[in-house]
């Protein structure tokens, strides 16, 4: 975390006491009457009184109104100080309510069984979700089946290398080449999924069908055995996101200052060794950050599963996000779903955190 | 980007001829996965004007294979002969396009625009909420990038069910600024690390404020950022599906889930999909040769210092 120079600017407020008591006064006003709309609405949602209320929208709004006065209420009390805690509080706020109640919210759900569809609604279940879990193998299968699909990442970091030197080396059309090697990236995975995944995988007409059976694969089927089906959807996301490691590869490879490249071959060194002792090493904090953020991205891995596989054959396919959704499309069972995914964000986190670490001594300053 | 300085190379002692077979190889490379890359966008346009014998058969080039007919676009509404008269496939596929549009745009400039402001604070300003000074807020941004969505993705089902917020474009809205918000922040925070602090310091000292300064001096040097991250957050909001299937199902339908929606029937119309699948794509593809500049700034912000 680099901090950039600071800005340095002495400022003299002049906040008058009554500025002061306006600024907590709107802060508590606004809280006080959110509390009241909520409890009002809890009220009703156990039918001690009758508001009318459709849905908790008022809640929202109430909400949101307490934020907007908190905003406006640093300005008033803190002034010039305020104005900068301006530029943060937003996103803060946002990214608050949007992630840590809906997780904290989650955790509640986690440990009910709430079928959504059912006139029950939720019934907390103690730890009944984690034994089922315990005892489901599919759950398993995806978690094991998520470890090798991030071991993929290798292969495919290898092919973005080989391509970022392709692109860096003296060639005609560059621009080109550049263009068309990214466009993969922009394409939505669903209608990846259905252009090669669906189409040009058709065992009968598909294009690369046929290409294989002129190779010699009598009975080309990209989804008939589990080995096969998984390699194939490795595949397609590894030809959707190539282009976005190549791309930081690339920007690592022009960074590199030219003298030290032909120094090296003016020393004598073979294009293979100059690629290994220089350029690799050179290259690596580029490389760690563009594999850690696949990583990240690939274990979010989950449309082209659901449109193409939907986890099958035998769960083969599976990821967990797929998983998960056809766990709540088949069932509609929101609280078995959600502790598995509550499971899952542990074992990223715990993942992430040691991969993080290793990578910082990894690619630490070297003396 | 291209320096053709070559000096010194005649000096090296590989024979002129393996140079040029290195030379060719890099290029057959280069064109082999030019081909990898585009050969699924062009079997798309191509199929799309395929009737069924010629799908049966593989046809490959236009005029040469089949006669290209209008049969995809015509089951959109969108061929020549029906896009004058009113169509009820061509109005779904609108209504689907633009919940996609409002979805990506509304969310990519809500998303740049809480981004831009957080990451100019952070990289201007010391702050302390709390116990969180200013390289813990960023990692607290940034450490949402590694969420899963399917974490939030049930939470969110249950409480858009009680807000009335299902299967609303506003509801996507604000979970796509969520997800996209990271990387936002990411970007801004290398762009605005980049411009010198001596800028404000003399728009402060001539008597803007603050908010001003970063208005009218900041903003307009860091404009390639912000575009550069609103065409990300544009690409990724604009595929995203998961959510979309989950928290929609009549109203808010996203592009992504009509094309999914379509490809579960067994017996497709290979040429309507194509046409749909590739209606889908285009925006992107248009974006990708047009803007592919900022695309790059965008992703490899931060990458190399």
């Amino acid at each position: 975390m680099s901090q950039g120079d600071l800005l340095h600017v002495v400022t003299d407020d002049d906040i008058s006491d009554a500025r002061r008591r306006f600024g907590h006064g709107i802060v508590w006003a606004s809280a006080a009457l959110m509390a009241a709309v909520a409890a009002a609405q809890y009220a009703q949602v156990r039918g001690l009184a009758d508001f009318g209320f459709q849905s908790w929208r008022p809640t929202l709004y109430a909400y949101i109104f307490w934020a907007v006065c908190l905003c406006w209420s640093k300005v008033l009390i803190h002034g010039e100080h305020g104005k900068r805690t301006l530029f943060v509080l937003p996103a803060a706020l946002f990214v608050v309510s949007l992630t840590v109640f809906p997780i904290l919210f989650g955790l509640v759900i986690a440990f009910s069984d709430w079928n959504l569809s059912s006139p029950l609604g939720r019934r907390f279940n103690g730890l009944d979700n984690v034994r089922q879990m315990w005892a489901d193998p599919f759950y398993w299968n995806a978690l094991v089946n998520m470890v090798w699909y991030t071991l993929a990442i290798l292969v495919e970091y290898v092919i973005a290398f080989g391509l970022a030197l392709l692109l860096n080396a003296e060639i005609r059309a560059r621009k080109f080449f550049r263009v068309a090697f990214l466009l993969p990236l922009m394409l939505s995975p669903v209608a990846v999924s259905w252009m090669i995944g669906k189409s040009m995988l058709e065992v009968r007409f598909g294009p690369v069908a046929r290409l294989a059976r002129w190779l010699g694969w009598d009975n080309p089927s990209f989804f008939g055995s589990p080995e096969i089906a998984r390699f194939t959807i490795m595949v397609l996301d590894a030809w959707t996101f190539i282009p976005f490691m190549m791309i930081m590869i690339l920007a690592g490879l022009q960074a590199i200052p030219k003298d030290l490249t032909e120094a090296a071959r003016v020393d004598g060194a073979r294009p293979w060794q100059a690629f290994w002792e220089i350029v690799f090493p050179l290259m690596l904090p580029v490389s760690v950050t563009a594999i850690l953020i696949r990583i990240i991205f690939k274990l979010k891995l989950a449309d082209i599963v659901i449109n193409l596989t939907a986890g099958g054959p035998g769960g083969a396919t599976d990821t967990v996000t797929s998983f998960i959704f056809r766990e709540y499309r088949d069932r509609s069972n929101v609280g078995y779903g959600t502790l598995l995914a509550m499971v899952y964000l542990v074992i990223i986190i715990v993942f992430m955190t040691i991969l993080m670490k290793l990578a910082e001594r990894f690619t630490g300053p070297r003396t | 980007m291209t320096d053709g300085t070559d000096r010194g190379r005649e000096g090296g002692d590989a024979p002129a001829a393996l140079r040029f077979g290195g030379k060719a190889g890099i290029y057959l490379l280069l064109v082999l996965w030019a081909f990898v890359c585009l050969f699924p966008i062009y079997w798309t346009i191509t199929t799309s004007f395929k009737t069924a014998p010629n799908v049966m058969k593989g046809a490959l080039i236009p005029w040469v294979d089949y006669q290209p007919a209008w049969l995809g676009w015509r089951s959109l509404g969108l061929s020549p002969e029906t896009i004058g008269a009113a169509s009820t496939v061509r109005d779904e596929f609108m209504k689907r396009f633009m919940n996609s549009v409002v979805a990506a745009v509304a969310s990519s400039t809500l998303a740049v625009m809480l981004g831009s402001l957080a990451a100019y604070g952070l990289s201007r300003f010391s702050y302390r909420f709390g116990f969180m000074k200013n390289s813990d807020i960023s990692f607290f941004f940034l450490s949402q990038l590694i969420l899963p969505p399917v974490v939030l993705a049930l939470p969110f089902l249950v409480l858009y069910k009680e807000l009335a917020l299902l299967d609303t474009r506003v509801g996507l809205v604000l979970l796509y600024t969520l997800t996209v918000l990271p990387i936002v922040i990411w970007i801004m925070r290398d762009q605005f690390s980049s411009i010198p602090t001596e800028l404000e310091e003399a728009a402060l000292v001539d008597g803007l404020s603050i908010w001003g300064a970063f208005f009218f001096v900041i903003l307009p040097i860091a404009l390639p950022g912000m575009v550069a991250s609103f065409i990300l957050s544009l690409v990724l909001t604009w595929n995203e599906y998961f959510f979309a299937a989950l928290l929609t199902s009549t109203h808010a339908n996203t592009l992504p889930v009509m094309v999914a929606s379509q490809t579960g029937s067994q017996g497709i119309s290979w040429w309507s999909m194509a046409a749909l699948s590739f209606g889908a794509i285009l925006p992107l593809i248009v974006i990708g040769v047009v803007l592919e500049r900022y695309l790059i700034k965008g992703m490899t912000a931060g990458a190399v210092k």
